[in-house]
């Protein structure tokens, strides 16, 4: 994420040295995974499990030994002179299967009399470790007098040998200079049998001079072809230009494995690599292994480097976001790693939103916490239809729990009308049927999202009605339910209830309605049982008709009683 | 809770777990004084479902509240590094569907008071357990209708709940009957609120953090609304913490990845004392006579004004801190990047 972060910043240098900071991180990831796994590998005591977490260390170096080369050769684009160092210094960090060898030698009491002494000496040369060849050979001479003479010489050698430095100090030229000389002083020191009598010294002046069946005796020490190429170089062409790697790489391969073993698929990696071919190394890196991890992240620091054509793959993305959708989509399906997927198609700028919208409908929703931080990530991108459809899911299973008030609460947060609608209707037939309100909690503290639907307004007057009525402040109850009849808030199928509702109010000693607004229940009335008679809608007929019957006569009463009230002078 | 020691859980994994760490050893000084240590894992056990709330029940149990609606306690044996569970309640908390019979509800909360603990749910339910017994001591059924999003203790006998309606509820354990004994609301729109902790030392004073990302600050001796409401964060708020010694500090966490620290010590030397008259405070409630020797700083007029210092912890934030908790000097809180960071020089 970093890496996408810093698009804007720093050209020019500083955003080369960013890069390869980068691929450092990524690199030290990797390794921090290998160690993980070594260490699970070590501790278990399933045999099958320690194989399988073997393997998964040899893989995870694998995939570290060539993002290195991948860093030398692409990132960081090392040129003429530093290439070799820098080759020198992976190949150091990665062969080190005679890494125990050689600290059983060094820690011995007296190293020259151990039997792989010599060896050591050896890999120290091949890996161009000229101190530490050193320091082991005086160990040698003082123990060994007679050939101080020699040892002398040798030293001499090892001590003078040019090698490129990084600080810019020397040219190119130069050092292909002095080390032409060197070169020519070795062979001369060869010729004259200095190191006869001694054919362990003498092999290791043969490799100075870059002699390539002295070195390819050591095969057993450099354990790889891709070591016998840098060794190669080392000693022969020091000044190896990038472009020029790739004849070496071949020769070397083909020498090495002489013809015995065919080449692997990490060689081929590797192979790719030292001829430039980019692409062929994320083809063949992503036949081999089983995840996109590797590839993606690699292609998109490359990516970065601006170094891969954008040539587009015929389904219209590059291969950069190619990757990591895929890489992404892997991630969907795990169950906590989602959150890391969203990221990754925020960045491809051509389908990201598309998969996005896809993958985020489809992830379980087994918890209210785990729908909330979905919802976020939806909110946050403008992503109204997925939005809606995640409140929908969530209010439809709270409704089938019967918990209206987190119904409720969904549908507010959706500003879904039509669904709002749906659970007060619930509510109402909820109340039809028991003849009381349920989760009065709720509906008495409804607040402005009152309005978000008319049915729900509806709800939160009608229960205010009843409230009121608890309090006996009729007039204003009456006023609440005639509002409800007349302004059109109650749905028609509730017109009856409330009528009946207003009931009592009309048998009440007091007069409540005045005339206007019985005349006004008169007409709903009317209307309601109007619009009925060829309807089958009142089933039980003697119920309804009683009910409008005694309706009819309460509101004749009261209009009887009204008229009187408010002829009389003293009336109101 | 116990010092050092922190518990976290994953989230969302079919593997979860129960993991208890050491944070590094406070107690140890080395040469210089200090001892910084990485936080390293002691014991940890699988869990059925995801980890919504735990809470430290005594030194060494750990009351746990799982997404399958299961209440757990888990024992941490010292001697040999191990946890196992003690106790488990099973479907606590449930669902009555219409078609199926009954599934599994989330418990999002749980609260300890040794040896009672109270726990709530997706299901509206209030469940009070007594941690050697093994039915519940009282349920209180369909006590919301909508979703209880966390629970703390008011007093030893009355909890206060906040709900996905926006209402804070006390109730009132010893009474019978399943009604709150008290409701509060935010006033404008019903926004859920998702955590809620009470003042330390002032029990009067609650503060509450809604999916907005809103602060509320209420004092529930007085009126139905909150005393102030503070616009915080970006996202919801998951938790919020008064420091237990210190409660001048509040810490607040959040989906859209920050903490923050709110600190109104520096408001307490101006604080005046007896003999407040007090008057009509901004927007909601006037303070009458109050009879307290220091009217705490949460309560005051406008906190903008009386320089509270707010400061966010974290850095670089990415994804949501989804938990947080402060003890002494120490701060620790987890995020959804699988990451648990452990600040303890929180005065520094």
């Amino acid at each position: 994420m970093g890496l996408q972060r810093s698009e804007e910043e720093l050209a020019g240098k500083s955003r080369k040295a960013q890069l390869i900071q980068v691929s450092k991180n990524y690199r030290s990831v990797i390794r921090a995974c290998m160690e993980d796994m070594h260490q699970a590998a070590i501790s278990t005591r399933d045999p099958a499990l320690q194989g399988q977490y073997s393997t998964q260390v040899s893989i995870l170096s694998a995939m570290e030994l060539i993002w290195n080369l991948c860093e030398i050769l692409f990132v960081e684009a090392a040129t003429a002179g530093a290439l070799l160092l820098r080759l020198l210094d992976w190949v150091r960090l990665h062969v080190c299967d005679v890494d125990s060898m050689v600290r059983e030698v060094l820690s011995s009491e007296s190293p020259s009399k151990h039997k792989l002494f010599w060896n050591v000496v050896d890999v120290f040369v091949l890996q161009g470790r000229m101190d530490e060849a050193r320091h082991l050979l005086s160990k040698e001479a003082s123990a060994n007098p007679t050939s101080m003479n020699m040892y002398k010489i040798l030293d001499d050698l090892m001590k003078k040998m040019p090698v490129p430095s990084l600080g810019n100090t020397q040219t190119l030229t130069e050092l292909e200079l002095k080390w032409q000389h060197w070169h020519e002083e070795c062979q001369r020191y060869l010729q004259d049998g200095t190191f006869a009598s001694n054919p362990h010294m003498e092999s290791i002046c043969k490799i100075l001079l870059g002699d390539e069946d002295a070195i390819l005796e050591k095969k057993e020490l450099m354990t790889t072809w891709y070591h016998f190429l840098v060794t190669r170089l080392l000693y022969s062409h020091p000044t190896v230009k990038p472009m020029e790697l790739r004849f070496y790489a071949q020769s070397s391969m083909d020498l090495f494995l002489g013809g015995e073993n065919s080449p692997e698929p990490l060689d081929m990696i590797l192979m790719a690599a030292f001829e430039f071919e980019m692409h062929q190394v994320i083809k063949e890196c992503s036949i081999v292994l089983s995840n996109w991890w590797f590839v993606a992240h690699l292609t998109d620091l490359l990516d970065h480097c601006k170094l891969l054509q954008s040539h587009n793959l015929y389904f219209g993305s590059n291969m950069r976001e190619f990757l990591l959708l895929e890489y992404a989509s892997g991630l969907f399906s795990h169950h906590s790693l989602w959150q890391l997927g969203v990221d990754y198609f925020d960045h491809c700028p051509e389908f990201g939103r598309v998969y996005l919208e896809l993958h985020i409908e489809r992830i379980p929703l087994s918890t209210e916490q785990k729908a909330l931080k979905v919802l976020r990530i939806c909110e946050q991108r403008q992503m109204h239809e997925q939005v809606r459809s995640i409140c929908k899911i969530m209010a439809m299973k709270a409704l089938r729990n019967n918990r209206l008030g987190s119904a409720l609460s969904w549908s507010i947060r959706a500003k879904d009308a039509a669904f709002a609608t749906l659970i007060s209707d619930r509510f109402l037939k909820d109340y039809c049927e028991r003849g009381c309100f349920s989760d009065l909690d709720l509906i008495d503290n409804l607040g402005p999202s009152m309005l978000l639907s008319d049915r729900l307004t509806f709800l939160g007057k009608y229960r205010e009605f009843h409230r009121l009525y608890g309090e006996k402040r009729f007039p204003e109850a009456a006023r609440l339910l005639l509002t409800l009849m007349t302004a059109h808030i109650a749905p028609c199928s509730f017109w009856m209830t409330l009528l009946t509702d207003a009931l009592p109010l009309l048998e009440q000693k007091e007069v409540i309605f005045s005339a206007e607004q019985t005349y006004e229940l008169m007409r709903c009335l009317e209307d309601l049982t109007a619009g009925n008679p060829d309807k089958q809608k009142f089933q039980d007929d003697d119920i309804e008709t009683t009910k409008v019957e005694m309706l009819r006569l309460a509101l004749a009463r009261n209009l009887a009683r009204v008229i009187v009230k408010e002829g009389t002078v003293e009336g109101s | 809770r116990p010092e050092p020691a922190v518990s976290t859980a994953w989230l969302g994994s079919p593997d979860n777990r129960i993991s208890l760490w050491s944070a590094g050893d406070l107690g140890n000084a080395g040469l210089n004084g200090e001892y910084h240590g990485e936080p390293h894992l002691l014991c940890d056990i699988q869990h059925n479902g995801d980890v919504m709330d735990m809470q430290f029940l005594d030194q060494e149990r750990i009351v746990v509240a799982s997404s399958t609606g299961t209440v757990t306690i888990f024992r941490h044996h010292q001697n040999n590094q191990t946890l196992s569970a003690s106790h488990q309640w099973e479907k606590a908390h449930y669902h009555v569907d219409q078609d199926t019979c009954s599934g599994g509800a989330a418990c999002t909360g749980v609260i300890c008071n040794n040896p009672e603990i109270v726990t709530v749910g997706e299901d509206g339910r209030i469940n009070l357990f007594r941690a050697d017994q093994k039915d519940a001591v009282r349920i209180i059924e369909n006590a919301d209708s909508s979703t209880l999003h966390a629970v703390t203790f008011l007093r030893t006998s009355e909890i206060l709940t906040v709900n996905s309606i926006g209402q804070l509820k006390i109730w009132d354990l010893r009474q019978q009957r399943n009604e709150p004994s008290q409701i509060f609301s935010l006033a404008g729109d019903r926004v859920p609120l998702h955590c809620v902790d009470r003042h330390p030392n002032q029990q009067h004073i609650v503060a509450t953090g809604g999916q907005d990302g809103m602060l509320s600050i209420w004092d529930i001796r007085q009126g139905t609304m909150p005393v102030s409401l503070l616009n915080a964060h970006e996202a919801e708020m998951w938790e919020v913490h008064f420091h237990p010694s210190d409660p001048d500090h509040l810490f607040t966490c959040s989906e859209d990845g920050s903490l923050w620290h709110w600190d109104t010590s520096s408001n307490v030397s101006e604080k005046p004392s007896f003999l407040h008259q007090g008057g009509r405070s901004t927007a909601y409630l006037s303070h009458s006579t109050i009879n307290q020797s220091v009217v705490s700083a949460w309560l005051s007029n406008d906190p903008t004004k009386d320089r509270m210092e707010i400061t966010n912890l974290i850095p670089n934030q990415t994804l949501s801190v989804n938990s947080l908790d402060v003890l002494g000097p120490c701060l620790v809180y987890g995020t959804d990047a699988e990451a648990i960071y452990v600040n303890r020089q929180l005065f520094a």
